[in-house]
C-alpha cells in the first residue's frame, strides 16, 4: 500500500533520515519507535508532503507522492495526526471535524455529508459530537482524541499516527491502543503508528521498525525486536 | 447636551462605519496570509479612480462604475498578491513590508503619470440632512449603512460558510489546514480577492465625500493601520471597534479643537494605548 524506498531528508547538512526503506502492506498496524531525534516525524511529514525529500521515493498505492503538497496526499486517502494536538482553537470541536471531512474527504458532495462524517468520526473516538463544545477545556487525552478525528473524517485508507499516546497515563495509552486497534478492524484502514515508547505499541502492531539517528536498525516482528541487540541498546544505553 | 456637539459624535459615527470597513479588508488579509499590505490604501485610490473616469469620462451610471471598481480593485488585489506577495511568502517581514511599500509608490506614481496631481471628484452634491438642528451628510450615512453590511456580510460568510471556516482556521494554523487537505494557496488568492474587494467597496463610499488624487491613499492609510494596530492587528472585532474608538476622538475632539489637532490627540491616544497593551485591544 505505501513503499518507502530510500528515503533521505538533510536540513542544512545535518542528515535528519538516511536512505529509509520500508513497505506498509494493506491492512497493517506497523509500528514505527526510537528515540526523540531518531527521524520518525521526519519521515511522517516526508510521506505527508509537509516536507520533501532530499532523496529517494515513496508510493501510495502505486502512486510516486514524494514532493506533491500535502492537500493533494490528504485526499489520495493518507491522513495524519500531531505527536502535539494542534486544533483550531477558535472554531467549536465539530467544526475542526468537519473541516477536514468536508475538504479532506474524497467525493464529499454537501454539507449534510461532511457533518454525517464528522459526527460518525466523532462518536468512534468517543467525543461529543454536538455543534457547541468548543476545544477550551478539553483535556490531552481528549486532545488526542481530536486529532484522531479529524484525520479519520477524512476518511483515509492509511493512517499516520505520530506519537498517540505521549502525555497520557497508563490507563489512556492502553484505551488508545485499544482504539487504533479497533480502526484498523472495524474500517479496515492501514495504520503506521509512530511511538517512542515501546510498551503498549508492541501489544498491538504487526511489524515493527526501529529508527535511530535517520537510520532503520530494526525490522521484523515485535517478538524479535525485544530480543534485538542493537534495539535493546538503543533503549537501554550504550553499553561502550 | 450641545447639539453641536451630538452632531459631532454622529458624524463620528458615520465616520468609524468607513474606516472600519477599511481596516477589515487589511486584518482579514494580514490576519490569514501574516502579510501586511501597506499598499492598501493606494488600492483604494486606484478603485476611486475607475469610479471617477467611468462615471464622468465615459458616462456610466454609478452603481455600474461602483460595481466596475470592485471589480477592478480585486483584479488589482489579486495581481498584487500573484506577483509580489507569492513568491516572497515564506521570506522575512520586513522584506515583505519593502515589497507592498514598493507597491504604494508604484501606484502613487502610475496615478501621478496617468492622471496628474489634479484634485477630481464625481461632481455629485448629494443632499444634507437635518433633523432637529442636526445636520447630518448624506453621503456619510450611505456609506456607514453599506460599510455596515459589508462588514456583516464578511462576518456571515467567515461564520457560516465552510469556505469561510477554511479561511478562520489558515489564519490559526497553516501547516494543518494542508493536511485536512486544504489547498493553502487557493485560500490566500481568496482571501486577497475578497480584501482587495472591500478596498474597492470601500473607495466608491470614500469618492462620494473626498476628492481623487494620487496622493489620497496617505490621508486615511496611516489611520486605517493605527486602527488596525489598536485593534490587535489581524483582529477583526478589534479593528471594528478600534474604528469607532478613533474616529470619536477625531470628531468629538474636532468639536472643541482645530481638526487637525484632534487627527493629532488620535495619534497621541493610540501611542499611549499601545504603550499600554502593545497587542492591541483585543490582542493576544
Amino acid at each position: 500500500m505505501l513503499s518507502v524506498k530510500g528515503v533521505s531528508k538533510s536540513f542544512d547538512g545535518f542528515l535528519a533520515v538516511n536512505r529509509v526503506s520500508f513497505d506498509v502492506a494493506s491492512g497493517e498496524i506497523l509500528g514505527l519507535i526510537g528515540p526523540n531525534g531518531s527521524g520518525k516525524s521526519t519521515i511522517f511529514n516526508l510521506i505527508a508532503g509537509t516536507l520533501r525529500p532530499s532523496g529517494g521515493s515513496i508510493a501510495f498505492e502505486g502512486r510516486e507522492i514524494a514532493g506533491l503538497p500535502a492537500h493533494r496526499i490528504c485526499r489520495m486517502g493518507l491522513a495524519r495526526t500531531f505527536q502535539i494536538p494542534r486544533p483550531f482553537r477558535r472554531l467549536a470541536l465539530r467544526e475542526n471535524v468537519t473541516l477536514a471531512a468536508f475538504y479532506g474527504g474524497r467525493d464529499v458532495g454537501s454539507r449534510a455529508e461532511a457533518e454525517a462524517h464528522a459526527v460518525a468520526a466523532l462518536d468512534l473516538v468517543g467525543l461529543p459530537n454536538d455543534p457547541h463544545t468548543m476545544i477550551d477545556g478539553l483535556g490531552a487525552a481528549q486532545l488526542k482524541k481530536l486529532e484522531l478525528a479529524r484525520a479519520l473524517a477524512t476518511r483515509p485508507r492509511l493512517l499516520l499516527a505520530d506519537e498517540s499516546l505521549g502525555g497520557l497515563d497508563h490507563a489512556e495509552m492502553e484505551r488508545a491502543a485499544d482504539m487504533l486497534g479497533r480502526i484498523r478492524r472495524d474500517l479496515g484502514i492501514t495504520i503506521v503508528w509512530v511511538e517512542h515508547i515501546m510498551g503498549v505499541l508492541m501489544r498491538v502492531v504487526d511489524r515493527v521498525i526501529v529508527l535511530d539517528h535517520g537510520e532503520t536498525i530494526f525490522q521484523g516482528v515485535p517478538r524479535d525486536a525485544a530480543n534485538d541487540a542493537r534495539v535493546a541498546e538503543v533503549y537501554l544505553g550504550r553499553s561502550h | 447636551m450641545d447639539i453641536y456637539l451630538l452632531e459631532a459624535i454622529i458624524n463620528g459615527l458615520l465616520l468609524g462605519g468607513v474606516l472600519a470597513l477599511l481596516s477589515l479588508g487589511l486584518n482579514l488579509i494580514f490576519g490569514v496570509i501574516d502579510v501586511v499590505w501597506i499598499c492598501y490604501a493606494e488600492v483604494v485610490m486606484a478603485a476611486m479612480y475607475a469610479v471617477f473616469w467611468l462615471y464622468t469620462f465615459y458616462g456610466w451610471p454609478l452603481l455600474l462604475a461602483c460595481a466596475a471598481a470592485i471589480v477592478f480593485a480585486t483584479v488589482l488585489g489579486l495581481l498584487v498578491h500573484i506577483v509580489v506577495i507569492e513568491p516572497i511568502l515564506g521570506s522575512a517581514p520586513i522584506n515583505q513590508l519593502l515589497a507592498t511599500g514598493g507597491v504604494l509608490f508604484f501606484l502613487q506614481s502610475l496615478a501621478t503619470l496617468l492622471f496628474g496631481t489634479d484634485f477630481r471628484n464625481l461632481g455629485i452634491r448629494l443632499p444634507v440632512l437635518e433633523l432637529g438642528g442636526i445636520f447630518i451628510s448624506f453621503s456619510r450615512l450611505i456609506a456607514f449603512g453599506i460599510a455596515l453590511v459589508g462588514a456583516v456580510g464578511l462576518f456571515l460568510f467567515l461564520s457560516r460558510t465552510y469556505l469561510g471556516t477554511a479561511v478562520r482556521a489558515i489564519a490559526q494554523d497553516r501547516e494543518v489546514m494542508g493536511l485536512m487537505g486544504v489547498n493553502e494557496r487557493r485560500i490566500y488568492v481568496l482571501t486577497s480577492a475578497i480584501g482587495s474587494g472591500l478596498a474597492g467597496l470601500a473607495a466608491c463610499l470614500l469618492v462620494l465625500q473626498y476628492d481623487v488624487h494620487p496622493f489620497i491613499g496617505l490621508t486615511f492609510g496611516p489611520i486605517t493601520f493605527m486602527v488596525c494596530v489598536l485593534g490587535g492587528l489581524g483582529n477583526m472585532i478589534g479593528g471594528f471597534i478600534a474604528a469607532f474608538i478613533i474616529s470619536q476622538i477625531i470628531a468629538v475632539g474636532g468639536y472643541y479643537f482645530p481638526i487637525e489637532a484632534a487627527e493629532v490627540l488620535a495619534f497621541v491616544f493610540f501611542i499611549v494605548l499601545i504603550l499600554i497593551r502593545p497587542q492591541g485591544i483585543l490582542g493576544k
